[in-house]
């Protein structure tokens, strides 16, 4: 491809980079339409998601969220599978650590229940992620609408289990009995306290842990193993792939169930972590996210959680901004977060072709100057 | 028995409107080759936009025709991402999904400071129902009386237009030179470049068209089935129109059949709420409102029938291949 020309610390970190930009400069505009001054806004968020320890407890609990759903994209995303169910996956992920706990909560402690909610978390997602995978693989149905469609039964699915099952009887909210203590996920400031530092209470916990370790294990699936190669290979051209001897069928459903079960881990935090209950909609739009952090993290681990402190950065100095500029509130971020995707994802390609005249010029140039002075 | 049939009839009409006028926007777009998942989006940026106007300015026609142009500049943005630069199409429908359900209620908000929702309209700016005539006259008599003055009478105008809009689609797909050529562009791009006809030209053309009727659906959402705009009003009924077009086979009438089977299913839905049927008991309400969904899935992974899309859908057009 015509990438070659572009060196490659251009199209890593610089593209990406001015396209991040873009969005930021568009989001200014509409800041600007609703009379709150941009630079003043930027510097209110800022403070607000790292200037205090609760504020940055509460941005590493975002970005908790949108590590795992973000990875989620990235690894279907890299077998060049667009799995958009990441909303309905995280919903079932949740529903099986809540069910976890609340059956097991008075029989075990914590780190005998831990492995237990893990594998819930995962298990439930997966399997929300299977029947779309199957179907694509085997059926040939389109997994981006199939996995839309399951976004919604799953959102309904919940409804009826909250409100038939799970509600505790004489309540009007749709809410499950709170876990027992022993079953919550420790806080971080907790965590501080057994090492001896001290931090402000946030509902940062220990599945910000799990969640890097996760990373690293992604990195080591895709670029370390060979199921991880036929992964790279599939996305990159499934033909050549197939051709290799790589078995289509079967490796989609393997990549699927990684990512629903990546996705379903969100559950460890929602609800093991920050709700300490069941409830509505707790996924709360954290699996579209997930879209925006793998594009701008670029499919990479590394870039993943960049792009999830940003990403954290933005929801957490949301949240503040409201407190500031009575005009605005969390839906502005929003804003901030589709601009992000427009420009980083769906007009990616935008500003290649003129960075590559621009280097292609500056090659020229330069070879015509070493001629120069050759003859000279 | 039959009052509650004809009842129920009519409340499918009304609520498939906005699902027939959606659904053949994705029609056109999915039959020229590109994948819209950004329905959703789109109804919901129209319906407030024919909301706020409306309520501005009193005129509801105004509003309308301001949904259709904010409809229209987003299916713009959709087509400078996936066919000018080459975009994803879902990732381009993803973010404006995301935008409007974000820039509706920020708007809103400043403009009218009811915390997103815009301000209830009078009668005055909404479309309301029209009595066709004679409807009164033979209201009492039996079996037509209430079919006549019920269930055909008594729309308003947006309604009727959703169903012209059928035929209309069909004509024009099916039997002009552009719908050829639309066509053509969803199945072998390639064919159609070789003929000397731009391909993105084609499919700039049917994102507009889609545009236009995205944006009468969201009026109708905002200024005829409510009074006013309220946050997230969409509520998954350009998913739901997205369904339908598979559920249609990309095909104008099967389409409207897929609408009125799936309207229908949510009015039976709302009547059916606590009540005891004989034999199977209590239905949850949710097992109604996901059979679309699931129905949907079912037939795509060809298990009822089976749905085949444009060949060329969901990849953009380059021309050395």
């Amino acid at each position: 491809m015509n990438d070659s020309k572009i060196p490659a610390w251009v199209n890593i970190i610089g593209l990406p980079l001015v396209n991040i930009f873009f969005a930021f400069a568009f989001s200014a505009i509409i800041f600007v339409a609703v009379d709150v001054n941009p630079l003043e806004a930027a510097v209110v968020m800022v403070k607000g998601a790292l200037g205090y320890q609760e504020g940055v407890g509460y941005t590493l609990y975002y970005a908790t969220n949108f590590i795992f759903t973000g990875l989620a994209v990235a690894v279907a995303f890299s077998a060049g599978l667009f799995n958009i169910g990441g909303e309905g996956q995280a919903y079932l992920g949740g529903l099986g650590v809540g069910l976890a706990c609340l059956g097991l909560d008075h029989a075990l402690p914590f780190w005998a229940l831990l492995p237990i909610t893990m594998v819930a978390s995962m298990a439930f997602g997966a399997l929300w992620a299977l029947i779309p995978a199957y179907l694509q693989a085997y059926r040939g149905s389109h997994i981006v609408i199939t996995t839309i469609m399951f976004n919604f039964i799953a959102s309904a699915l919940m409804v009826y289990l909250m409100v038939n099952v799970l509600k505790l009887d004489g309540q009007m909210a749709p809410v499950s009995r709170v876990f027992e203590q022993s079953a919550v996920m420790p806080m971080f400031h907790e965590i501080a306290g057994w090492f001896g530092f001290s931090f402000s209470e946030s509902p940062m916990n220990l599945s910000f842990f799990i969640a890097l370790a996760c990373c690293v294990l992604v990195w080591i699936l895709l670029w370390r193993t060979r199921w991880g190669y036929a992964i790279r290979a599939m996305g990159s051209s499934p033909t050549a792939a197939e051709y290799g001897g790589i078995n289509h069928k079967k490796l989609v459903i393997i990549v699927m169930l990684i990512s629903g079960a990546l996705s379903g881990m969100l559950g460890l935090n929602e609800v093991q972590g920050y709700g300490q209950q069941l409830k509505l909609d707790f996924v709360a739009g954290y699996g579209f996210t997930g879209i925006a952090v793998c594009l701008i993290g670029r499919n990479h681990p590394v870039g993943i959680i960049l792009a999830s402190l940003l990403f954290g950065i933005l929801y957490q100095g949301g949240a503040e901004l409201a407190f500031d500029f009575p005009n605005i509130d969390r839906e502005m971020i929003q804003v901030v977060q589709a601009l992000v995707v427009l420009f980083s994802g769906a007009l990616a390609l935008m500003l290649v072709k003129p960075t590559e005249r621009i280097f292609v010029l500056w090659d020229r140039k330069k070879k015509s100057l070493g001629k120069a002075q050759a003859e000279a | 028995m039959y009052e509650n049939l004809i009842l129920i009839l009519d409340a499918t009409l009304r609520v498939s409107a906005p699902l027939i006028l959606a659904a053949l926007a994705g029609l056109f777009s999915e039959r020229s080759g590109i994948v819209n998942i950004a329905l959703e989006g789109k109804l919901l940026s129209a319906a407030f936009a024919a909301a706020a106007t409306a309520s501005v300015t009193g005129n509801v026609w105004l509003g309308l025709l301001a949904a259709i142009g904010v409809s229209v500049c987003l299916s713009l943005i959709h087509g400078f991402a996936s066919i000018t630069h080459r975009g994803d199409q879902i990732v381009s429908g993803v973010a404006i999904n995301m935008l409007a359900v974000g820039l509706t209620v920020t708007l809103g908000r400043f403009w009218f400071g009811l915390g997103g929702q815009t301000p209830a309209l009078p009668d005055s700016a909404r479309f309301t129902p029209i009595t066709l005539p004679g409807a009164d006259a033979v209201a009492d008599v039996p079996v037509i009386g209430p079919l006549y003055s019920e269930l055909i009478s008594g729309h308003n105008i947006l309604v009727y237009l959703a169903l012209l809009m059928v035929p209309f689609v069909w004509w024009v797909v099916f039997r002009t030179r552009f719908g050829l050529r639309l066509r053509a562009a969803g199945e072998n791009p390639h064919a159609v470049d070789t003929a000397g006809i731009s391909v993105a030209w084609i499919r700039y053309r049917a994102l507009i068209c889609a545009g236009i009727l995205c944006g009468i659906a969201g009026a109708y959402l905002s200024t005829a089935h409510s009074a006013g705009f309220v946050a997230n009003m969409s509520a998954g009924k350009g998913f739901i129109a997205l369904a339908a077009l598979i559920f249609g086979k990309w095909k104008p009438v099967p389409v409207l059949f897929g609408c009125l089977l799936f309207g229908f299913l949510d009015a039976v839905a709302i009547r059916l709420q606590g009540a005891e049927l004989p034999i199977v008991g209590e239905i949850p309400v949710q097992a109604i409102e996901v059979l679309p969904y699931i129905l949907t899935v079912l037939l795509l992974a060809g298990f009822i029938g089976r749905a085949v899309g444009p060949k060329s859908i969901g990849v953009p057009y380059v021309k050395t291949r």
